[in-house]
């Protein structure tokens, strides 16, 4: 269980990385944190000839406020958010997402861009900012553009970065006062990747009402208008078989999945409306 | 110096180093001119052999089959009636059995530069339908892995006794209850390194295993040597759990590779390598009836029981260890008349079994015990209820069971009761009446277990396997400056044997622990040993250790009486000293005297000196038992099948406690692996015999927050015919928890009319389980 031989790379800014990664004549990985990257490595599951450390890069380690949204440079770690090192605009929701993430140790190096590039349909990340409205802002070799985080994924480890762009950081809306905010995963263990994910964002004021079900297996499922699945009583009941139906379309056919994702996005929801 | 003998809660001295990092693993050694061994397994569970293709550039960095001129293939042969024999090929020959087997060895600088030679090498396989499922496996119209057997059954036991008288009982009760294969995953994986030295004409093989003389042994078979030119040196060894009580094809490899390369060679198991070629216990299934009277008393227990043994007999304790057990431990600690079992061990591409902490014991207690609880139910009694009525008795000890297994001495009832009150049943009844604010269900459950322990000649020799244990031998040498060495042929990985053993001489010399070193782990400096495994070396080793220094004591005494000038039968040791009338001589000065001024030494002194190696075997050496009532209580989730552990008692009789405090701790790693075997570990298989998990993601481990602190309570029985009265212990914490656990857990989905009856229990099961107690309502 040793990677095979490659080449290392640390440059101290972005072009530099962009221009290494542009290379056709070799398989070249960026690695940040490692705590996916330095597994699959070592099983071989991944042979690069290059690997390019952007932990060096000042500009992916930014943190940007405005009145609108946060931006986060994808270097910043699962613990830089947990323990408030950087700035919340979200009431909360982020750092208690970032605080469950797998263990402390994995949390200290683990980033939330290398999260999101590595598109495992069971990391926490991708759903609950899929569930923010985050844009993921990715840079290439010429252009800058950002992609919502919600359609960022295209398949398991698969996501519509091109080859030779780098996802640079993570554009974060700030909610407003009265947004209600649920997360709710299954794991059979501590630390353990979800089994299942819901996320579940009501910010009346911004005329948000999103849910993503997530850990499918597969692209995470968004309900980006959540508001026609929720019963207007005080219990505020789902529509399961509409949410089923939604869960069928994406593939995810089994009942016993069915019934976990479905429990978990109920109770994200009551958490959010939790008085 | 006191409160240093048996039953002192003494710190651990082996901690010293252990926990400053200063430990010294295989992993830790070096040697010039060391290269690393990668292997190239079969990627396929069942596949003839057509060939193996090496690139030109790797030729001389590459060994197969043919290669390994002399070796032996490794053969481990029951002499059970009917016992099919099957030869392990050190590299494969001409079939392929599991995926993992070794195909063949590649050398290089480094580990990766090794494993970057093996992707190189293909081999060329050609693929047969996989026998992954031992039930199916028993069928005629199987596949068969060793053809000329004629089925896949490595052997089948069947005993009887008065079933008849039980079949007309008014209850009858029939469960099919299955374990998941598991692997043992200690934290430091197998591994070795093997040097030649040609002055010595000896190869030494450092290895992390836990049976070093046993290892020295099949080694110098395989490898067609004398006994002689083989030392097998255990150095700190990360757990064994019998995952490494066992002669890997892989040192046989190493031994032959560094008989002919001229160099050191060393091979450390990986994860992906544990994960997925060593995923080798505990899969078992039982078709199972218990058969009562009305008010719930236990009348017969009928059962057929197969087991997953793999492909091959693993040496040294065979393929039908598990099996062949089960029938024999199958009626637990309970008195009841009618018995019947049949066992299956059965050939299956999968790695070959090994017992693993329980051994047997895990399974049969899951699949007794939850039996036990379906009749309670249906007899409408509390569980403990019914274990009451059929516990034997104190006043019944020494007892001879249905299978003859003869159970020293205990008051099995009493850990019930202390069970149940520290559980508190009545209170968790009045709780399910209320119910759980969060929707949960709770639910309380238990098992009752009895270990058979350092069980010897009289119950092996019956087994006919490789080994069978006889007298353990210790050696006890004092030294000039009135230390005390003692030397062992058993290993310490995790018992604190270091420390433990040193009690016992402390116990009989009275000198001071810190002045004891226990030598273990080196065929060279040890007297020879069937090794730690069957919870045996407190009994065994420890009882050597006692016989030892009371004969170091009477030879210290007769040599100090005559420095005291008095009679040998006045002087007694007390505190590291020859006591007299007139005055005292420490055993150091006593020493000395043997070692470097023999001129004050009386004539007839007894020529042996101060070093005695004494070999011991309780009389009976049928076992001692321990046993322990475990109590679970549980919350289940309904709506998602996640199980919590709430609370957790064990009462626990291990007889006299050498270290109270060590064995807590052989209590608390049992329970946290009987919650994995609960609720966690399973590697499970597709039908093409692939294993499917592959690293730590997807085989889970409980870890700390998934173990909770179970409460231990110690009852102290001395068994009557071992030193000390002490009782083997050190496997007892792994057998109850899944069958606690799941009668917990189908004591709290009762109401939804669910029954778990396979562990792991997964949500996935649990939800299932729910689903069919939903379709019959």
């Amino acid at each position: 269980m040793k990677p095979v031989n490659f080449d290392f790379a640390r440059p101290s800014d972005l072009p530099a990385a962009i221009a290494l990664a542009s290379r056709e004549d070799a398989i070249v990985k960026f690695i940040a944190g490692g705590q996916s990257l330095g597994p699959m490595l070592n099983l071989r599951l991944v042979q690069p000839n290059l690997l390019v450390d952007i932990t060096g890069i000042a500009e992916l380690k930014r943190v940007e406020e405005t009145p609108d949204a946060l931006e986060l440079g994808s270097c910043i770690t699962h613990a830089d958010i947990e323990d408030g090192r950087v700035p919340d605009v979200t009431g909360g929701a982020m750092r208690a997402v970032a605080a469950g993430i797998a263990y402390r140790a994995v949390r200290n190096r683990g980033t939330i861009g290398g999260s999101l590039a590595h598109a495992d349909p069971s990391a926490d990340w991708l759903s609950a900012l899929a569930a923010l409205g985050a844009q993921a802002i990715v840079r290439g070799a010429h252009k800058e553009r950002q992609i919502p985080v919600d359609t960022l994924m295209t398949g398991v480890f698969e996501c519509s970065l091109e080859s030779g762009e780098l996802l640079s950081g993570v554009e974060i809306p700030r909610l407003s006062k009265s947004a209600r905010w649920g997360y709710y995963k299954h794991c059979r263990k501590t630390g353990e990747l979800a089994h299942a994910i819901a996320a579940f964002l009501h910010d009346p004021d911004r005329s948000v009402c999103r849910a993503v079900i997530g850990a499918t297996g597969s692209k995470p499922i968004v309900l980006s208008d959540a508001s026609v699945l929720i019963g207007k009583g005080p219990d505020h009941a789902l529509d399961r078989a509409a949410i089923e139906r939604a869960m069928t379309g994406h593939g995810m056919t089994d009942p016993i999945e069915q019934q976990i994702h479905f429990v978990c996005l109920r109770r994200a929801v009551q958490q959010a409306y939790r008085p | 110096m006191t409160g240093q003998g048996v039953g002192a809660r003494l710190l651990r001295k082996e901690d010293d180093r252990l926990m400053r990092g200063r430990g010294q693993f295989v992993g830790d050694l070096r040697f010039a001119g060391m290269k690393d061994v990668a292997f190239v397994r079969s990627p396929l569970a069942h596949g003839l052999l057509r060939g193996v293709s090496i690139p030109d550039e790797w030729k001389d960095s590459v060994f197969v089959a043919a290669d390994l001129n002399g070796v032996k293939p490794i053969r481990a042969v029951s002499g059970l009636k009917g016992f099919k024999v099957s030869e392990q090929p050190v590299l494969a020959t001409e079939k392929v059995r599991y995926v993992g087997e070794l195909v063949a060895m590649c050398i290089a600088q480094n580990r990766a530069l090794a494993e970057d030679i093996a992707s190189a090498v293909h081999s060329d396989i050609e693929e047969l339908p996989a026998v992954y499922d031992m039930l199916s496996a028993r069928k005629p119209s199987s596949d068969l892995l060793h053809q000329h057997w004629g089925d896949n059954v490595f052997l089948e036991t069947f005993v009887n006794v008065n079933i008849e008288k039980a079949l007309d009982a008014p209850i009858k009760v029939t469960r099919e209850i299955r374990t998941a294969r598991q692997c043992m995953a200690p934290i430091e994986g197998r591994g070795a390194v093997a040097v030649w030295d040609s002055r010595l004409d000896q190869l030494t093989l450092y290895s992390a295993c836990q049976m070093p003389h046993i290892i020295r042994t099949g080694l110098a078979e395989c490898l067609g040597l004398e006994e002689a030119q083989v030392r097998v040196v255990a150095p700190d060894v990360g757990g064994g759990f019998g995952y490494k009580g066992i002669l890997l094809a892989e040192e046989i490899c190493l031994g032959w590779l560094a008989m002919n390369l001229g160099h050191p060679v060393r091979w450390l198991e990986d994860r992906r390598e544990h994960l997925t070629a060593g995923a080798n216990c505990r899969e078992h299934f039982y078709r199972i009836t218990g058969y009562a009277d009305r008010d719930g008393t236990l009348l017969g227990i009928d059962c057929e029981a197969t087991v997953d043994s793999g492909a091959y007999s693993a040496y040294p304790f065979s393929a039908c260890l598990e099996a062949a057990q089960v029938a024999s431990i199958l009626p637990g600690p309970y008195d009841f008349p009618a018995y019947r079992c049949r066992t299956y061990s059965v050939a299956t591409n999968k790695c070959p079994i090994l017992p693993y902490r329980g051994v047997a014991r895990t399974g049969v207690c899951f699949a007794l015990e939850l039996v036990l609880d379906a009749i309670a139910r249906e007899a409408g009694i509390e569980p403990h209820e019914l274990r009451a009525k059929i516990l034997v008795k104190p006043e019944q000890m020494p007892f001879t069971n249905i299978t003859k297994k003869w159970f020293d001495s205990g008051d099995y009832p009493e850990s019930l009761r202390r069970a149940v009150a520290a559980i508190d049943i009545p209170a968790v009844r009045a709780r399910q009446k209320v119910g759980e604010t969060d929707g949960r269900l709770i639910g309380v459950g238990m098992a009752t277990y009895c270990e058979q322990a350092a069980h010897g000649t009289s119950v092996y020799y019956g087994w006919g396997i490789p080994m069978v244990p006889g007298f353990e031998q210790a050696t006890a040498r004092l030294t000039p400056d009135g230390g005390l060495e003692l030397r062992v042929g058993v290993h310490s990985h995790g018992q604190g044997l270091e420390t433990t053993l040193a009690q016992v001489a402390h116990e009989i010399l009275g000198i001071d622990v810190a002045k004891i070193k226990v030598v273990h782990g080196d065929t060279a400096m040890t007297p020879y040993s069937t090794g730690t495994w069957g919870s045996r070396c407190m009994v065994m080793a420890g009882g050597a250790v006692s016989v030892a220094c009371k004969e170091i004591a009477k030879r210290a005494a007769k040599i100090g009486a005559q420095l005291l000038q008095t009679d040998d039968s006045r002087v007694s040791i007390r505190a590291g000293e020859v006591v007299g009338p007139g005055g005292s001589i420490t055993l150091g000065e006593i020493a000395r005297t043997w070692y470097l001024k023999p001129h004050s030494l009386p004539a007839d002194v007894d020529m042996g000196g101060l070093e005695a190696t004494i070999g011991y075997r309780p009389s009976p050496d049928s076992g001692t038992f321990s046993y322990a009532t475990h109590a679970a209580l549980v919350a289940v989730d309904p709506e998602i099948g996640t199980i919590e552990i709430l609370d957790y008692v064990i009462v626990e009789d291990g007889g006299k406690l050498v270290n109270p405090m060590i064995v807590d701790g052989q209590i608390y790693g049992g329970f946290a692996q009987g919650v994995g075997t609960a609720l966690y570990e399973e590697m499970p298989f597709n039908s093409a015999g692939q294993p499917l998990a592959s690293t730590f993601a997807d085989y889970l481990l409980p870890g700390a927050t998934e173990v909770p602190a179970p409460r231990l309570d110690h009852m102290e029985t001395l068994s009557p015919h071992t030193e000390f009265g002490v009782k083997g212990i050190g496997e007892g914490g792994a057998i109850a928890p899944p069958a606690a656990i799941a009668n917990a857990v189908n004591d709290a989905l009762r109401p939804l009319k669910a029954e778990l009856l396979v562990s792991p229990m997964t949500p996935r099961r649990v939800l299932s389980a729910i689903a069919v107690g939903r379709s019959f309502s």
